[in-house]
């Protein structure tokens, strides 16, 4: 009997029971479709957030109050914030830093005529557009006597400028926060959505010293930005940083940090670890939503021999060997459960596109799961086909004629 | 039959037992039968429930092996064939009809012809063709792409022989083929298989109840507590 024969006799048996075809394989679609919709959206996730932390300046150096065993972004800590003497130490005291800039970030309201909006407001050095390798689309950016003089002057993103100036050039504008009445001198172009979910163009930008003077009213600084002089040399900067800074915040000798300098690399393993983690997980669900799935179908597989056992004694009786039955109910099981792994993939892969869409990250086929998803699917077939199918091609022809 | 003398008989039974069961549940199917059938003969066997006809047709048929004596065909013992080789038998040489039709249900009538063919190794084409061919055989051209249970019993019973006839046999078997049909449609059956014989050759070896299907056959063999208690050749019968 020609393989293509068995596969059509299988496809036909099948048919003839397409609602339990279907239930029968309900099991592996689902465990199929789930992994390859986590994958998707994972690898989209991954995707954009790469992208993000590279868009954030690939040599940057990120320096917080508080120890570093606290997670990340933590500033709730009683550790001091960092001063003006110390931003001064590092500028002298650090061979491999580029460029360095304090940021202040304040949530507020910025008016223009009759029109607002809630942004946030930034404060930072002219230096600080060059770390985050962000450029002015239009007008200029700011300069150090801006920053010397505490000038009242801003830059703005582009959804500010939409929501703010519709129709209309900001430049030369002046948009009021608080009391602050500040000129619109630039421009800043679109840099997108960010890791987490927040817009990054929503944002005004203004000097440091403008900042902590008229918003903040203080000139402690939460955050330090900073650029290594090349990629090479981000540990370098780093060590530099933290040797100046326990200094300067007396960390005595063997005690830790009471701050912490973070890069984007390691905000990248972070994700890494919480990736491989949850791939893991997934592999685990994958694995077990799989073996019920191959139950399923040896259940059904053996309900149906013994459902069949006329038909395969009909089989003997005109001819049939032992191994064209073997073959005929094996291929039927992998042909199901083949059949519910392309399903599981079209359904998985759909769900994955929608989701892409609601949750804002990019829409990724995982080109190495799809044919992996199908091998295990048909793997599954095989294993759990084999026992009902040598039960099948062991029926004894007169036995099997007569079952009742 | 003086001519074939030298040749041995296509079937040959020799104190064949078939046997279920140890001790006390032991059922004995045949108690020792010696049988000998030649090609282009119309058997029909006649006997009661569980008298050993249908068991003799099953080993006749290699569905089912002797516990004991030889079942040689062509002068071959079957017992030491292998399974394929049995199949190979059940797919070539034999064909069989059974009382309840057997056929596949939810399958057309054509493909249910083509059963055989399938594991014969023929190909979908030609499988049609002769498919085609053997339901015409039996007039039931018109009726390729009906289901089973679209048939009426005789002619489901029709497309059986069909399927039987299909890889060319040298020995149709027939199970009580009539005996889930009325008369008339027993007749045509009947009809049927004896032409068979007469214009094909094939020899038959039919078990019936039937007093009426029996005496269509030339030599009728009566079977009584897995024994042959009589065998008797007509003259004049049609085979």
């Amino acid at each position: 009997m020609s393989l293509r024969a068995t596969v059509s006799v299988a496809f036909a048996s099948l048919l003839r029971n397409r609602l339990r075809s279907l239930l029968t394989v309900l099991g592996v679609v689902i465990g199929v479709a789930a992994v390859l919709t986590m994958e998707s959206l994972g690898k989209g996730a991954t995707a954009f957030i790469s992208d993000t932390i590279s868009g954030m300046g690939s040599n940057m150096v990120m320096v917080v109050p508080g120890s570093p065993s606290q997670r990340m972004g933590g500033g709730s800590s009683n550790a001091p914030l960092f001063t003006a003497g110390d931003l001064e130490a590092l500028r002298r005291g650090t061979r491999d830093v580029d460029r360095l800039s304090p940021v202040g970030q304040k949530p507020l309201r910025v008016v223009v005529g009759g029109l607002n909006r809630n942004t946030t407001v930034t404060g930072a050095a002219p230096s600080y557009l060059e770390i985050r390798q962000w450029s002015v689309l239009r007008g200029r950016a700011l300069t150090d006597d801006d920053e010397r003089l505490g000038n009242q002057v801003c830059l703005i993103g582009q959804t500010v400028r939409q929501a703010l100036f519709p129709g209309s050039d900001p430049l030369g504008q002046d948009l009021r926060v608080r009391d602050l009445s500040c000129r619109v001198v630039g421009e800043l172009e679109s840099k997108g959505g960010s890791a987490m979910g927040m817009d990054m163009d929503d944002v005004v930008f203004m000097p440091f010293t403008t900042f902590t003077r008229r918003l903040s009213g203080s000139d402690r600084i939460g955050l330090l930005v900073a650029s290594a002089s090349s990629a090479e040399r981000i540990d370098d900067a780093k060590a530099q940083v933290t040797a100046i800074l326990r200094a300067r915040r007396h960390v005595a000798e063997g005690e830790d940090d009471d701050f912490a300098v973070r890069d984007p690399r390691e905000i990248q393993a972070v994700l890494g670890q919480v990736t491989g983690l949850l791939t893991t997980f997934l592999l685990g669900v994958a694995a077990i939503s799989l073996l019920v799935g191959g139950i399923g179908i040896m259940n059904i597989m053996l309900v149906s021999v013994t459902e069949r056992t006329r038909e395969i004694g009909v089989r003997l009786a005109v001819g049939a060997r032992s191994s064209d039955i073997l073959s005929q109910f094996l291929v039927e099981a992998v042909v199901l459960s083949g059949a519910g792994g392309v399903l599981g993939i079209a359904l998985g892969l759909g769900a994955a596109r929608g989701l892409a869409v609601v949750l804002k990250v990019p829409f990724v086929v995982p080109v190495a799961a799809v044919p992996l998803a199908f091998g295990v699917s048909v793997l599954v077939g095989v294993v759990f086909g084999v026992f009902p199918a040598r039960k099948a091609s062991q029926l004894n022809p007169l036995a099997a004629l007569h079952f009742e | 039959m003086a001519s074939r003398a030298s040749e041995p008989p296509l079937l040959a039974f020799e104190q064949v037992t078939r046997e279920w069961g140890e001790g006390e549940a032991r059922v004995q199917g045949l108690a020792g039968v010696d049988l000998q059938v030649h090609r282009g003969e119309f058997v029909a066997i006649t006997g009661a429930s569980g008298s050993g006809k249908s068991t003799t047709v099953s080993i006749l048929g290699c569905l089912d092996l002797p516990s004991s004596g030889a079942y040689l065909l062509s002068g071959t013992p079957v017992q030491t064939l292998s399974p394929d080789v049995l199949a190979a038998l059940r797919n070539a040489t034999f064909g069989f009809v059974f009382q309840s039709y057997n056929l596949l249900a939810r399958t057309s009538a054509l493909d249910n012809v083509g059963l055989p063919l399938i594991y014969a190794g023929v190909g979908l084409a030609e499988r049609e063709r002769r498919s085609l061919a053997a339901l015409a055989d039996v007039g039931l051209a018109d009726r390729a792409d009906a289901h089973p249970n679209q048939l009426s019993g005789g002619q489901q019973q029709r497309v059986a022989i069909a399927r039987a006839l299909i890889n060319g046999p040298e020995v149709i078997l027939a199970d009580e083929p009539t005996g889930n049909l009325d008369s008339r449609t027993s007749a045509d059956i009947m009809k049927l298989l004896t032409s068979l014989n007469v214009e094909r050759g094939i020899t038959v070896v039919m078990v019936t109840h039937d007093p009426k299907s029996a005496a269509v056959a030339r030599r009728n063999i009566e079977f009584r507590d897995g024994l042959i208690v009589g065998d008797t050749t007509r003259p004049g019968v049609a085979a």
